[in-house]
């Protein structure tokens, strides 16, 4: 049944990918590639509009390669496959964590952990930062470039926030942020 | 479910939206939280943005919690990428569309950096955690800079941060002992 296997392989993939979205490509590639459910240049393609779109690449592969092989129920299929593994092994940790959080080294743990994820996300927003600014294409295989457009629209863009924060006391939501970037990206990239 | 349809990227990138909705906003839960909770998530098989979002879940409102929230989380991506399905190969060539998500990518450099800034607050500097901070961004950089695909950095560099925070446990316990 396709609907099952459907199922079956993303709950596999969801299972044994560690980390980001992108850590499942090769996987998907090894499942889904070889079965004939997608090809190798669709693939490419898709990542490329998984990473334009909103939400998590792993929900956007199942979704789009369940829509493609089954339908709106092979997509379901697909995506509950994905995620099953988190729900069940997260809820487990979390009902362990709980008991274990005043243990010393639980505690130990954590304490070491914590630079090294502040970390992660400041190289994130870095690596980002330089792609987009000086990156034709926003990828390091791209030519160098310094993007003018991107550079001033972050400069606005702070700027007003610094602006808001001193008005309003408080700082803008991210939502509304978003908003805003989307709405100047459209002004500034399109004229 | 705000959450989902407003993260790009996956994993890293929809921190600054979960930290500020969920700590500043809702007061779920705190600062420090966030972090371990991140450590977690990339530490066990699955996406870190569905890990997260099912622990969240389960610390706000137990089983139901964390199945609800994951649930919430998938929503908006499944609708808008079945929706880009039917086109998608075209998708990408309509102008407004590509503007739009160039001013989006801007929008999240600054959450990122400005989420940052904020969760430093909730660390404890000292010593070695300044060490571990410093290694593991020089050795993210460097490694992306030179585009090595090395899919389970991440989880060594956090692994190492365990290892060495049980380890300095360790020590001071011996200390503590030989007094």
């Amino acid at each position: 049944m396709i609907f099952f296997e459907l199922f079956y392989t993303f709950f596999l993939i969801g299972l044994f990918t560690f980390g980001g979205g992108y850590a499942m490509i090769p996987m998907i590639q090894e499942q889904v590639v070889s079965k004939g459910w997608i090809s190798e240049s669709n693939l490419t393609d898709f990542i490329a509009v998984s990473e334009a779109t909103p939400g998590p690449f792993a929900i956007n592969i199942s979704t789009f390669v369940g829509n493609s092989v089954g339908g709106v129920f092979g997509a379901i299929c697909s995506t509950i496959g994905v995620i099953l593994p988190s729900i069940i092994i997260i809820l487990i940790i979390a009902m362990i964590m709980k008991k274990f959080m005043k243990n010393k080294y639980v505690q130990g743990a954590l304490s070491g952990v914590r630079p090294v994820v502040l970390a992660l996300i400041l190289s994130t927003a870095l690596v980002l930062f330089i792609k987009v600014l000086f990156f034709r294409g926003n990828s390091f295989k791209g030519e160098w470039e310094f993007d003018v457009r991107s550079f001033a629209l972050l400069v606005i863009l702070s700027g007003m926030l610094f602006i808001y924060k001193k008005v309003r006391k408080k700082s803008l939501g991210a939502i509304k942020l978003l908003g805003l970037s989307a709405l100047l990206g459209i002004i500034i990239f399109t004229v | 479910m705000k959450i989902g349809a407003l993260t790009f990227g996956g994993g890293y990138a929809m921190i600054p939206i979960i930290e500020e909705e969920v700590t500043k906003k809702r007061k779920w839960i705190s600062e420090i939280e966030i972090m371990d909770i991140l450590a977690i998530s990339e530490s066990t098989p699955g996406p870190i943005a569905v890990n997260t979002a099912t622990y969240v879940g389960y610390k706000v409102a137990g089983i139901t919690g964390g199945i609800f929230a994951t649930i919430g989380l998938a929503i908006p991506s499944f609708v808008i990428i079945f929706v880009i399905s039917f086109f998608y190969q075209d998708f990408m060539k309509w102008p407004v569309i590509a503007a739009m998500f160039k001013g989006l990518k801007v929008g999240v450099i600054i959450l990122l950096f400005s989420a940052v800034l904020r969760l430093r607050k909730g660390v404890k500097v000292n010593l070695v955690g300044t060490i571990l901070f410093v290694s593991t961004l020089s050795i993210m950089l460097v490694f992306s800079f030179i585009d090595i695909g090395f899919k389970y950095l991440s989880l060594s560099l956090i692994l190492l941060g365990i290892i060495t925070g049980i380890v300095l446990t360790l020590i001071a316990n011996k200390k503590e002992g030989s007094k």
